[in-house]
């Protein structure tokens, strides 16, 4: 290929005129500014008209995009409004229950001023519990958990029977009334006979299975002999309402002259298609279905299954084992390079300035960016899972001891000096024990990243892991395995940091005390 | 065992812009062995600059310090240290603190532990020898801070306001103790304040500095430091000569601070 231009084109689509920047080979042997002639309606498009047409398309498409999340974020409101709403229900329930039991009063409430006052805000128990235990609840009545009540359900999607009534008429005017029996059954729920004799008249009835949440194309005419569809009968009425459509009134172009009607009965949302068979999709409820979300109970009993089981083969304990071996070896690593790492940046010019401009570069570089870069250097082992988030480790852990380094109070050493301390003496008892607060804390970010980035590089390419197990489970669509999965990663990279906390609290006690 | 002899010391900082600042200019002193002296002046005169610089924090721009006739070159635990605040290792216990020098040196610990379980008693903290710094008061951690540097038994020590950041009572207090371990240990000591009453009751000489260049304005000899030896620092405030002498010195920093004000050069 001799090379690509840009060109600028104008043609005619749908009677307007568009405008719109096309990158074109050049044919070979042809040279531009020389034999290169543009297609009709084109020109070879300026430096400036490149880009102002990127940057227009661009800014147009974004444009787009921000009004899509406004009108999604819109439709949010109401259901952000009902939660808050619920929050200060609780509040003033549990504050009157509250007071019923315990008149006495506690210091807090003695201060006048508590808004803005900092130590007077402490997290409520009472409303951590209460809101996870809401979590269960809203989680428990969108899918018919058969943990609550069966009146906190929601209502559930329509099963079992319903019918409703057509009236076909035919080319000649003639009208006759049938019915449509329609079985819906839960998913793979066994449908019972549903026996019919078809009735008088030339319309016959009709029996349909459904499954709830999907829906049946019903062909009325398939049992009936006469006034089929082709000899230009049609459906005028749905359970007595007539409405005006005839699917074989068309234009020119073959569009419909008329638009299909629907009608929502009691027990389902019945459409006539544009060919004029009859769509009957069932109530499906207010509930999730269970391939959206899973009932609590059915995500914890596939939890004990696949403890004792395992999944594909391969049980829960090695999928999580592995995760944390990967995120701990990694962590570890990361440390025992970073932290001296860290520290030659705190106590060298020529260290800092040599790993200043790698550290600065690498920190902002998400570790997930890497993946397939580690990929294709190390292939898809534990090797390169484990390079990953030793990079992902170390750039936090050198960071981190550095500002301890950097952060100890020159009083300190001053202090050291004056009491005949070597060198030695003060990096091994002033700095090192100094910097150690700081250490912690870029520990517990580290292992947040880390436990994080496992989980995505497990997504991307794994054996065996958690996020394997997720990735896995999205390809069965075993809903309940993948929130099984993320209430794992959630519960353990809590503990983690709680682990990480009192670690903390243990091993450096002074830490904010200085 | 000699003074310390502060031989035309001269110290200039150059300023990024190009300018420099003239912190301190020839100052000469000759410190006696057990002398306890107080250094007095207005913000910016130099007195930590003249401090760091005994301690050899700081390597001035001229002339040079002498202690037991060597040259100053660099901080020596023959020159102890006693700081406002936050100079403490927090991460070890009182007695951890105190016996910091003697462990750094490398004695062994029967040798020093009799001494400094003694110095926390002489400062009053013999039941918070286990007890971790950030557990304390700041009147205790500074009393910590006065024991550490005596544990290591200094010919010298420097204090850079030690009771700055303590409450009216406390200092009061820690004052009284200064001077008892001043009397029982017969250190020199050099004392940096911002407090006229302070350098007064502690000060047997007293060095008003003048600023810009900092150097030394002018000397006493006073007596209020062996009477408050023997008595109440209270009854020694309302001695005549005391009031006399407090008044000379607020009015002598009064006008230089008032000359300072009117001009606008950089500070350091």
């Amino acid at each position: 290929m001799a090379g690509t231009v840009n060109l600028v084109c104008t043609r005619e689509r749908l009677g307007e005129m568009l405008t719109e920047l096309r990158a074109t080979p050049i044919p070979d042997g042809q040279v531009v500014g020389e034999n290169f002639t543009p297609a009709d309606g084109c020109h070879i498009a300026s430096g400036w008209e490149t880009f102002s047409y990127q940057f227009g398309t661009l800014g147009s498409e974004l444009w787009t995009e921000t009004i899509n999340v406004v009108l999604a974020s819109i439709n949010a409101i109401p259901y952000i409004f009902g939660y808050v709403a619920l929050i200060v229900m609780f509040m003033f329930v549990w504050r009157a229950i509250k007071t019923f039991l315990t008149p006495t009063r506690d210091y807090t409430s003695l201060k006048t001023v508590t808004f803005g006052d900092e130590s007077a805000v402490r997290s409520e128990t009472a409303a951590s519990i209460i809101s996870i235990i809401l979590i269960f609840v809203i989680w428990g009545t969108f899918t018919g958990s058969s943990l609550l009540p069966s009146f906190m359900h929601l209502p559930g999607p329509f099963t079992g029977e319903g019918s409703f009534t057509y009236t076909v008429e035919d080319a000649d005017g003639n009208r006759d009334e049938a019915e449509v029996f329609v079985n819906v059954i839960t998913a793979g729920g066994v449908a019972e006979e549903i026996e019919i004799d078809g009735g008088d008249g030339f319309a016959k009835d009709d029996v349909t299975t459904v499954s709830v949440y999907s829906s049946e194309i019903v062909s009325w005419d398939r049992n009936d002999d006469v006034n089929r569809r082709d000899d230009g009968a049609r459906i005028v009425a749905i359970n007595g309402q007539e409405f005006q459509f005839d699917p074989n009134a068309r234009d020119d172009n073959g569009n419909l002259l008329d638009a299909a009607p629907s009608f929502t009965l009691d027990f389902a949302r019945v459409a006539i298609t544009d060919r004029g068979t009859i769509n009957v999709s069932p109530d499906p409820g207010w509930q999730m279905q269970p391939l959206y979300l899973p009932a609590p109970e059915v995500v914890w009993n596939r939890f004990i299954e696949i403890a004792k089981y395992g999944y594909q083969n391969v049980y829960l304990t090695v999928h999580l084992g592995f995760s944390l071996f990967r995120v701990i070896v990694g962590f570890l690593l990361g440390a025992i390079i970073g932290i001296p790492l860290g520290y030659a940046m705190g106590l060298s010019n020529w260290f800092r300035g040599w790993f200043d401009p790698i550290v600065e570069f690498m920190r902002p570089v998400p570790p997930l960016a890497l993946i397939p870069l580690v990929i294709i250097w190390f292939g898809i082992g534990e090797v390169g899972k484990i390079f990953l988030l030793f990079l992902a480790a170390l750039w936090i852990m050198a960071i981190a001891a550095r500002s301890g380094v950097s952060g100890v109070r020159i009083t300190k050493v001053h202090a050291a000096y004056s009491l005949g301390a070597s060198r030695w003496q003060i990096l091994r008892h002033v700095i090192i024990p100094n910097s150690l607060p700081e250490i912690f804390t870029g520990a517990r970010v580290a292992m947040g990243v880390c436990w994080g980035t496992v989980v995505a590089a497990e997504l991307v390419a794994a054996e065996e892991g958690i996020g394997k197990m997720i990735t896995t489970a999205s390809k069965f669509q075993n809903t309940d395995i993948i929130l099984l999965g993320v209430i794992i990663i959630g519960i353990v990279g809590f503990g983690i940091d709680m682990l990480m906390r009192m670690a903390e609290r243990k091993l450096v006690p002074w830490k904010g005390k200085g | 065992m000699s003074g310390l002899a502060i031989d035309n010391i001269s110290m200039r900082f150059d300023l990024p812009n190009g300018g420099h600042v003239q912190a301190l200019k020839d100052v000469t002193l000759d410190i006696k062995q057990g002398e306890l002296m107080s250094v007095l002046g207005p913000s910016g005169c130099g007195k930590t600059t003249l401090l760091n610089i005994v301690a050899g924090f700081l390597a001035p721009t001229g002339g040079e310090t002498r202690i037991n006739d060597h040259v100053v070159e660099g901080p020596n635990k023959e020159r102890g240290m006693v700081f406002q605040q936050g100079a403490l290792f927090e991460w070890m216990s009182v007695r951890d603190n105190v016996s910091f020098g003697p462990r750094m040196a490398g004695k062994k610990k029967a040798d020093y532990m009799g001494n400094v379980d003694h110095l926390l008693d002489v400062v009053g903290l013999q039941d918070f020898k286990e007890k971790m710094v950030y557990e304390l008061s700041g009147g205790m951690q500074q009393r910590v801070a006065l024991a550490r540097c005596l544990a290591n038994d200094p010919d010298v020590i420097l204090m850079d306001e030690p009771l700055g950041a303590l409450d009216a009572l406390t200092r009061e207090k820690m004052q009284g103790l200064v001077l008892k371990l001043w009397k029982e240990t017969g250190k020199t000591i050099i004392l940096i304040t911002h407090s006229i009453d302070e350098a007064l009751l502690l000060g047997e000489r007293v060095l008003v500095m003048a600023p810009r260049p900092g150097r030394i304005h002018k000397e006493y000899r006073l007596p209020f430091a062996e009477m408050g030896v023997e008595t109440d620092l209270r009854e020694v405030k309302e001695h005549p000569d005391y009031t006399t002498t407090r008044e000379e010195i607020l009015t002598m920093i009064w006008d230089m601070e008032e000359e300072i004000m009117g001009r606008t050069e950089v500070e350091e």
